[in-house]
């Protein structure tokens, strides 16, 4: 029960069949909208990364692209503005508010729904970030539509609606949805699955300013401080460019050193299988896989990790993942790219000795 | 909190879950202690299951207990390193109303048997496991320790039903520990495949199913049998040794299962196929010498637990149910006479074993585990004069039948001296005698 | 503090397989477990009401099976269960799961004012992390979502102050109950019950709630047909077909073998490597 993407697909074989007949009140919904997703003046590049998706469902139905921008008063969103036209939004929504300088859900849930009752789109995309995802639950239930969420793959159908593809049953399967007779269809789609647009200089679009309507006092939730992690030595996995973790196969907490040698020779994050937390050789934090981060990496190394599907899930959107394992039939090698049979603890600190030589000769080289 | 059950079960396997049913049912306050997450998350999938033995206990079990498939075929293959010989045997007649054997997946049976014990009135508590038994100064079992803040539990009996390894009975001095000469370690993997797959492999209808048990040079000259069970939509594979002779062969059990799995009469019937769930078990094999003290005052001991497992039939889920169930009926009859749970009411248990198949087959078979221990060629010598006997046999060479004949009992002679021959021959039936 | 903590049975997404064939999961012998992050807000439910007093009631909506969970649940600590069960719910998706739930929340509110609301983070079937900011919606409850610590709970003023995390940094939030929250995986490390809870747990009676006794009229808002999103299709990824390269290791000092890994790797990313002597060379 629950959720549309699992049994409702064994029971639903009726629903796949299921025809558009979209309600007369919905048939001026059009465009395609991304939220451009802004924190303390800082744009998450998933929104980048749905501008370049939502281009491509624009130009497939022949309508815009607009991004939505919710920000508090300041420099920041001209330059956000800017950037939005550059990676291909035809315009951009705007509602500038104090009350919007930081995120919370309340007045960010009323300024969206809000601009989508206003100016009708057809589609809503935002990034399945930890802001995107609050906004959205929210936002889709205010205006009883569909969401999918947490999705890696839109398309168009035939019938020019959104066909929004997610994994489910943690990443075992694959499922293709559909918001049928409501809008606007909304999706949330995971960062770092959409490739990122490369940016056109000088292109340029409409902003259209819409105002929020809310005080302070409206507001029940308080924003007490703001702690930046750079202050709070967490792990910043899910975004690192390199990912070294180490699981049982290490044997003992001590040669954990191996790990975080090779990620500091490599300006990389570590992390661990969940065992290794739950032995407390590693901090929560840095648990990898479904109940843990999901990371996307450009290089994963994984030494004495044996590749169960809760650890794959997690780290199945690297691009390469090299693997350390002493057992040749390791499932981890099943989705591994590279491989070494071999003991970790001694691969590890080769590994290590050979970025370091390589980096330092090209340095000399450069 | 110091609530008295009448009955405690530690287990729930099949004699755990018998034996909880069975008490639960005539009305005792019965309190189940099993240490898996669920009854059944911690067994051997993929098994036979003897329908009399549960029969007794639930005898409309077939409505809704998970079967995959009943047993209509047979096959006992002897294999050297190419080829199997054996026989089949199939019958329209295991077509019944009321099949005599399925296999099923224990992880499931195991999950509803245990249902069954909830519904009949039993405090089931999983996820707990029993550390020790609890006595009283004069050394009668009341009650049983567990892992858990304020774990202790008392009860008028406690019935250890916690398998091979029988360990709350060893930590309590009851009964010594198994030894590696008395109990195989099999290791067990399921092989998934689309159902009509299964079905045109082995030449069976949607409900039919197929039993093949093996022996010879797949277990590298240790005492042991692999086997071959099909489900509806899975193939478990399996292949298990005397613990005495993995240490001694020093062969890893993973080792002989691919061993198994690759032979060129197995592989074709596993092609395809997705595998699951690796997993190792303990299978007791002492026979009737292994058997401990069965009862004391406050306690029984029943199932693997007490070593009743018929290793030639590999028979072991029907003598746990049975060796269960009649624990439960000691329990019911002296408290319906209102008799303390002390050792000479409880033995009426141990008598209603030997009236029962459970002794009987043990002792039928008791020289067995002795006999095959001795005689190590029975699994490596014989299975390939077998082969070898039967490919001269079948190739058509020009030679004639006569001198084939001939060359096979040399090949016989040769290997075994002919005293050695009559006296395996002789062995072997006594021991099944 | 009356707090209802929404919990799901999910598959073990570790056992499930998927038919080779017809591209459908093989549910034969997948067993259920407590979806992960619910458990994380039980427990942290359960601090809440260990310190303040009150009642935690588990809740979940699901098949009769589902009661297991709540079962379990309650050998944790819960004090009381819900179980919300009823033909019409099959196939729900997230706004009519919030839906449903909502109103079996109004309903328990109705014996006594619910002062929070737990939902996991998300689940690791349906994995959306929608049904917990739904049914605050719904209700009308201050949302907390991805909370890495619950700093005060403030019975009397009816406050309390948590940390979420947010992009690049927590924020602390102060709002008033009624609220509803979510806990990050990791903010603590659910109990082991004792063992008069579990003998509790596994006696006490469940209360089940029907659609009717959950308050609902117009079932058209719950499962499929109150489900605006429709499930077009099902299927399998496509398996890597070229398992990992191995590098060659027989008989080969070991710096040998980390020197090709490194080369491979770099050959497979030439960016990387491009990037990586930059931040070398700046450092
Ligand atoms: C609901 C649920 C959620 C879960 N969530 C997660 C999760 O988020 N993340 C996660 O990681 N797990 C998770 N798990 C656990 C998961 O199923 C595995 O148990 C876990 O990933 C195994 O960790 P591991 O590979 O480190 O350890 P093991 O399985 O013990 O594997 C150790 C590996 O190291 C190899 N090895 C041994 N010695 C050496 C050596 N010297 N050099 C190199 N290799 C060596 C071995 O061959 C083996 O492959 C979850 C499980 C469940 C049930
Ligand atoms: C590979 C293999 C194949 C087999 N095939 C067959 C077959 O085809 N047919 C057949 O009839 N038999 C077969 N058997 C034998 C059969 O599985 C056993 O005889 C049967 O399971 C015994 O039941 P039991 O209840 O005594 O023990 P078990 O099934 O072992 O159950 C014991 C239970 O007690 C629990 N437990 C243990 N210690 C504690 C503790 N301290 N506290 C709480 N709980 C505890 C365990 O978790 C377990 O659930 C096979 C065995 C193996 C290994
Ligand atoms: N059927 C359900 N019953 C109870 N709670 C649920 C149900 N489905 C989802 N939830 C709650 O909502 C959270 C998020 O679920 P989801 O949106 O499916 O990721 C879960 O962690 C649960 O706390």
């Amino acid at each position: 029960m629950s959720d549309k993407a699992a049994p409702a697909a064994a029971a639903g074989g009726s629903r796949a069949g299921m025809k558009k007949e979209l309600p007369e009140r919905f048939r001026d919904y059009k465009h395609v909208w991304v939220l451009i997703e802004m924190e303390r003046g800082v744009v998450h590049p998933v929104s980048w990364e749905l501008l370049g998706e939502g281009r491509k469902l624009a130009d497939k139905l022949g309508v815009e692209l607009a991004g939505a921008l919710l920000a508090g008063p300041g420099d920041a969103s001209t330059k956000a503005i800017e950037e939005a036209f550059s990676y291909g939004a035809d315009l951009v929504y705007l509602m500038e508010d104090p009350l919007l300088a930081d995120y919370r859900n309340q007045p960010y849930a009323a300024a969206m729904t809000d601009l989508v009752n206003t100016f009708k789109p057809e589609i809503l995309l935002m990034g399945a970030t930890n802001l995107g995802r609050d906004l959205a639950g929210t936002v889709a239930t205010t205006l009883a539509t569909g969401l999918t969420a947490d999705c890696t793959e839109l398309a168009i159908d035939h019938e020019g609606s959104l066909a929004a593809t997610r994994p489910t049953f943690g990443g075992t399967l694959l499922c293709t949805i559909h918001t049928l007779n409501f809008r606007p269809q909304m999706a949330t789609i995971r960062p770092r699955v959409m490739a990122m647009p490369e940016a056109q200089e000088g292109r340029t679009g409409r902003v259209v300013r819409h105002s929020l309507v809310m005080a302070e006092s409206d507001i029940i939730t308080k924003i007490l401080d703001f702690i930046p992690d750079a202050n709070m030595d967490k792990a910043q996995l899910a975004y690192a460019d390199i990912v070294v973790a180490g699981g049982m196969g290490l044997g003992r907490p001590e040669n954990f050193k191996l790990v975080t040698d090779l990620a500091q020779v490599l300006g990389a994050e570590y992390g661990c299988s969940r065992p290794v937390v739950q032995k407390g050789w590693m901090p929560a934090e840095r648990q990898i896989g479904q109940t843990g981060k999901t990371i996307r990496p450009r290089l994963y190394i994984a030494a004495g990790i044996s590749g169960a599907i809760q650890h794959r899930v997690g780290v199945e959107g690297s691009d390469i993942v090299l693997a350390i394992n002493t057992d040749p039939n390791a499932t981890i090698f099943e989705f591994a790219h590279m491989g070494i049979v071999g003991d970790a603890l001694q691969i590890l600190p080769a590994l290590t000795e050979a970025f370091r030589r390589r980096l330092a000769v090209n340095r000399l080289a450069g | 909190m110091s609530e008295t059950f009448d009955a405690i079960v530690i287990g729930a396997g099949p004699s755990g879950n018998a034996c909880a049913y069975v008490m639960a049912k005539a009305g005792l306050n019965v309190l189940q202690i099993e240490r898996g997450e669920y009854s059944g998350s911690k067994n051997v999938q993929g098994a036979i299951l003897y329908a009399d033995a549960l029969e007794r206990i639930i005898p409309d079990f077939r409505e809704d207990a998970p079967l995959e498939r009943h047993i209509v075929e047979q096959r006992m293959w002897i294999l050297d390193d190419k080829a199997h010989v054996g026989g089949h045997y199939r019958s329209d007649a295991f077509n019944e109303e009321k099949p005599n054997r399925y296999t099923i997946i224990r992880a499931q049976f195991d999950k509803w048997f245990n249902r069954q014990v909830r519904e009949a009135g039993a405090l089931v508590v999983c996820e707990t496991t029993v550390t020790e038994l609890i006595k009283d100064a004069k050394g009668k079992v009341i009650g049983v320790r567990t892992d858990r803040d304020e774990g202790e539990v008392y009860a008028d009996v406690v019935v250890m039903a916690d398998g091979v390894n029988a360990l709350v009975a060893n930590r309590s001095g009851l009964k010594k520990e198994v030894t590696p000469e008395s109990v195989a370690l099999a290791v067990k993997e399921m092989h998934f495949l689309p159902q009509d797959v299964i079905e045109s492999r082995f030449n069976i209808g949607e409900e039919e199913g197929v039993v093949i048990e093996v022996a010879g040079s797949v277990t590298v000259g240790m005492v042991g049998t692999a086997f071959l069970y099909t489900n509806k939509e899975s193939i478990a594979v399996g292949i298990g040794c005397l613990v005495s002779d993995f240490t001694e062969a020093q062969v890893r059990p993973a080792f002989l299962l691919e061993k198994f799995k690759n032979h060129p009469s197995i592989k074709p019937l596993l092609a395809g196929s997705e595998v699951k769930e690796y997993a190792a078990h303990l299978i007791p094999e002492g026979g009737l010498n292994a058997v401990p003290q069965l009862f004391g005052d406050g306690w029984m001991i029943v199932g693997d637990a007490a070593q009743f497992v018929n290793a030639v039939h590999r028979e072991g889920s029907n003598m746990a149910m049975t060796s269960g169930r009649l624990a439960a009926e000691t329990v019911i009859e002296a408290k319906k006479a209102g008799k303390p749970m002390i050792a000479s009411v409880l033995s009426a248990y141990k008598k209603a074993l030997e009236d029962s198949f459970v002794i009987k087959d043990l002792h039928k078979y008791r020289r067995l585990p002795k006999v095959l221990h001795n005689n190590k060629h029975f699994f490596t010598d014989y299975p390939r004069l077998l082969s070898q006997a039967a490919e001269t046999m079948l190739r058509v060479d020009g030679e004639d039948k006569r001198s084939k004949e001939k060359k096979i009992t040399k090949s016989f002679r040769s290997t075994r001296r002919i005293g050695g021959l009559i006296g395996d021959m002789f062995n072997l039936a006594r021991a099944f005698r | 503090m009356n707090i209802v903590v929404c919990i799901k049975q999910v598959p073990d997404s570790a056992q499930i397989r998927v038919h080779p064939v017809t591209n459908t999961i093989m549910r034969q012998g997948v067993p259920t477990i407590i979806n992960p992050y619910d458990l994380y807000s039980l427990e942290a439910a359960l601090q809440l009401r260990d310190q303040v007093g009150g009642k935690v009631t588990v809740l979940t909506m699901g098949p009769p099976m589902a009661e297991d969970a709540l079962r379990k649940a309650m050998g944790i600590g819960a004090d009381k269960a819900v179980l919300l069960t009823d033909r019409f719910f099959a196939g729900s998706d997230t706004l009519a799961t919030s839906y449903a739930l909502s109103m079996a929340i109004t309903k328990i509110a109705e014996d006594e004012p619910v002062d929070l609301v737990f939902c996991g983070k998300q689940t690791i079937d349906g994995d959306t992390a929608q049904v917990g900011p739904g049914i605050a919606c719904r209700l009308g409850l201050n949302q907390l979502t991805y909370v890495s610590s619950i700093e005060a709970l403030d019975a009397k003023a009816r406050e309390i102050t948590v940390q979420r995390r947010s992009e690049g940094g927590v924020q602390v939030l102060k709002t008033k109950l009624p609220c509803m929250v979510t806990m990050l995986e990791g903010s603590n490390t659910i109990r082991r019950g004792s063992m008069p809870n579990v003998l509790r747990a596994g006696r006490e009676p469940i209360k089940t709630f029907n659609a009717a006794a959950a308050g609902i009229e117009d079932v058209t808002r719950c499962g499929l047909r109150g489900s605006p999103t429709v499930v077009k299709k099902v299927f399998a990824p496509k398996p890597r077909a070229d398992k990992a390269k191995l590098i060659d290791t027989t008989n080969r000092p070991t710096s040998d073998i980390a020197n090709d890994a490194v080369e491979a790797i770099f050959a497979a990313a030439p960016k990387l490597q491009t990037d990586l002597v930059g931040r070398a060379a700046q450092a």
